[in-house]
């Protein structure tokens, strides 16, 4: 039973191989890779079920004992966000079946696609910090090519430095997992977290853990590091974008999470309250006064996407277990909408051919199920009740309340309005006001690319409406990941 | 041993950001590939560079190097030669595109 758990790694691995070799035949390509994705959706729904009714599952690869091999460990909060991950992932491929041109489609997209798949799940599933690094690789050279996908000039520009600065991380990295394994001579994750309680967590191992965090927060966009992600998430077409803005940073926040979860959770006080409040303070702010600043549709959501990274830090930085199931929520929540709100940016780019705002006005007089549907989604993003927005959010506010951290809290209701500010921004200009695009665009059907995304609209809606349910769920992954213990022991089985 | 290793990987550390900092693109390319010799390096050294026997396991064997350090070397060589590969392209497309190898020509503007 337990080999079930690598399948979200191997299929996407072999599917993504054969594709290659039926590069020329795009209907083909998109056949395979709609099924394959369904797949994967259905094999994670079962898998969260199956988690959370028995228990961990624990794969030793190759039949290595624990501390030596590699392991492979499905617990909640690795079925939660695999779940998350092959939602988005089938939901943008379906968008991008609308919206990439023949030429791109026949230049490897749906391999590329696959393969970010594997790293993507593969980070999720891995118990062995090495081979989270390896599968955070997979996942960045697949968003190399995906990224520069196309081969535009803006996009050639701006992917250079995202490479850059996502090499360096990765260097970083290394240099992480030297020092690391020099301290406690392991690379298994549950041993290493036995180990550092046992060492007491202070001086060189919390530097260690500063540096992963750095690198880390890197692959998050948490500030000072978030530079490079507005103008790299400009370059690519709306179905990549939105897969980038749902899942890549959220690949960075899950490995804090864990690792400052499962492994430094014995210094709280200065790595979780200290460092990283503050950090997601000033990630929360400077995220949301990027998009306020801005008067484009999908760069005033890439500086969203920075804002909203800071309030699922902040839930882990509080660290109560009402804190940490906020952040969890949260994370849910933020996949579900950002997607979403990627993809209507590039409905509305192929309905206007723009996305400065400025060029745009009326879309609600021609296209109004578009424009509800965005109303929706973006004041679930602001925090409206009664949708999904609001119930993640409280909790992680309430628990700042609790535990007398005041002024983040507030830093953090100030940061929703804005939100609702630079929502309403893209409301009334692109939908309200005087129409701009021709008549022939405004027969431009887009009934076609919504039916990808409604099912995340029904998602927001049903979070929030179903809240006491999924709340009680991510209370309960909260607990497993506060209390690292049953980790520990599925995983060593002692 | 390992201290005349620490300078030599700290010399290929700053080597490396310093051509980070420079403005052409096939220099801070070069600077990617320092890099990641430096932290393959370190993680060579910092595991211990033990002499004395092969890392086959043996009941009598007195002396035993660390396998792992040099298997998770091997891995990482691997990936940062992938992406080096992958790096040197991208540039070569930029400067064929942009007609251009300075980095401060190509910053973009800000509003397009």
């Amino acid at each position: 039973m337990n080999n079930i758990i690598i399948l979200p790694i191997i299929i996407p691995f072999i599917i993504g191989g054969i594709l290659i070799l039926l590069y020329k035949r795009h209907t083909m390509q998109r056949i395979i890779s709609g099924i394959t994705m369904l797949a994967l959706l259905a094999l994670s729904i079962f898998l969260a079920i199956y988690v959370h009714q028995h228990g961990t599952i624990v794969l030793e690869v190759g039949d290595w004992e624990a501390p030596f091999g590699i392991v492979i460990v499905a617990d909640l909060l690795s079925t939660l966000m695999l779940l998350l991950s092959t939602l988005v992932g089938t939901v943008c491929l379906f968008f991008a079946f609308r919206t990439v041109s023949r030429d791109r489609e026949k230049q490897f997209f749906y391999p590329l696609y696959l393969f970010l798949m594997i790293g993507v799940n593969g980070s999720f599933l891995t118990g062995d910090l090495f081979n989270l690094f390896v599968f955070f690789e997979v996942m960045l050279i697949s968003s190399y090519g995906l990224i520069v996908h196309g081969g535009t000039g803006y996009q050639l520009r701006e992917s250079f430095k995202y490479v850059i600065i996502n090499i360096f991380a990765s260097a970083l990295f290394i240099v992480g997992i030297a020092w690391v394994y020099s301290i406690t001579g392991t690379m298994n994750m549950a041993h290493m977290a036995e180990r550092v309680s046992e060492l007491e967590q202070t001086g060189a191992l919390n530097i260690v853990a500063i540096i992963l965090f750095i690198v880390f927060a890197c692959k998050g966009a948490l500030f000072p590091l978030y530079f490079w992600l507005p103008r790299s998430y400009f370059g690519p077409p709306a179905a990549i974008a939105a897969l980038f803005g749902g899942l890549l940073t959220k690949v960075g926040i899950y490995a804090i999470i864990r690792t400052f979860t499962l492994i430094f959770n014995h210094d709280t006080s200065f790595t979780h309250k200290g460092l990283i409040v503050t950090i997601a303070g000033f990630t929360m702010l400077l995220g949301v006064l990027g998009a306020v600043s801005q008067f484009d549709f999908k760069r005033i959501l890439s500086y969203h996407i920075i804002s909203q990274v800071g309030y699922m830090v902040m839930g882990l930085g509080i660290f109560t277990p009402l804190a940490v199931a906020g952040a969890i929520y949260y994370i849910a929540h933020h996949m579900i909408v950002k997607t979403a709100l990627f993809l209507f940016a590039g409905a509305t780019q192929k309905i206007t051919g723009t996305t400065d705002l400025r060029k745009m006005g009326g879309l609600i007089g021609t296209h109004p199920w578009l424009a509800w549907m965005f109303f929706i989604t973006a004041i679930s993003l602001a925090g409206i009740p009664p949708l999904s927005g609001f119930f993640s959010k409280f909790p992680i506010i309430l628990a700042g309340f609790e535990e007398q951290q005041y002024v983040i809290s507030a830093v953090a209701l100030l940061v929703g309005l804005l939100t609702l500010f630079s929502m309403m921004k893209i409301f009334s200009y692109a939908f309200w006001g005087k129409q701009k695009h021709t008549e022939e665009q405004a027969k431009i059907p887009v009934g076609k690319l919504l039916l990808p995304i409604l099912p995340l609209v029904a998602l927001t809606i049903i979070l929030g409406f179903a809240a006491e349910p999924i709340f009680t769920y991510s209370m309960e992954v909260a607990e497993e990941i506060m209390d690292p213990t049953n980790y520990i022991e599925s995983v060593l089985k002692e | 041993m390992e201290l005349l290793m620490s300078i030599v990987i700290g010399i290929i550390f700053s080597v490396s950001i310093y051509l980070f900092m420079s403005k052409n693109l096939l220099r801070v390319a070069v600077a990617t590939l320092l890099l990641s010799h430096g932290v393959h390096l370190l993680l060579v050294t910092m595991s211990g560079l033990q002499r004395g026997a092969s890392p086959i396991l043996s009941f009598d064997a007195e002396a035993y190097t660390d396998p792992l350090p040099h298997a998770l070397v091997l891995t990482a060589i691997v990936i940062s030669f992938a992406v080096t590969a992958l790096l040197l392209v991208m540039s070569y497309r930029t400067y064929k595109v942009h007609k251009t190898d300075d980095l401060e020509k190509l910053r973009g503007s800000a509003d397009e």
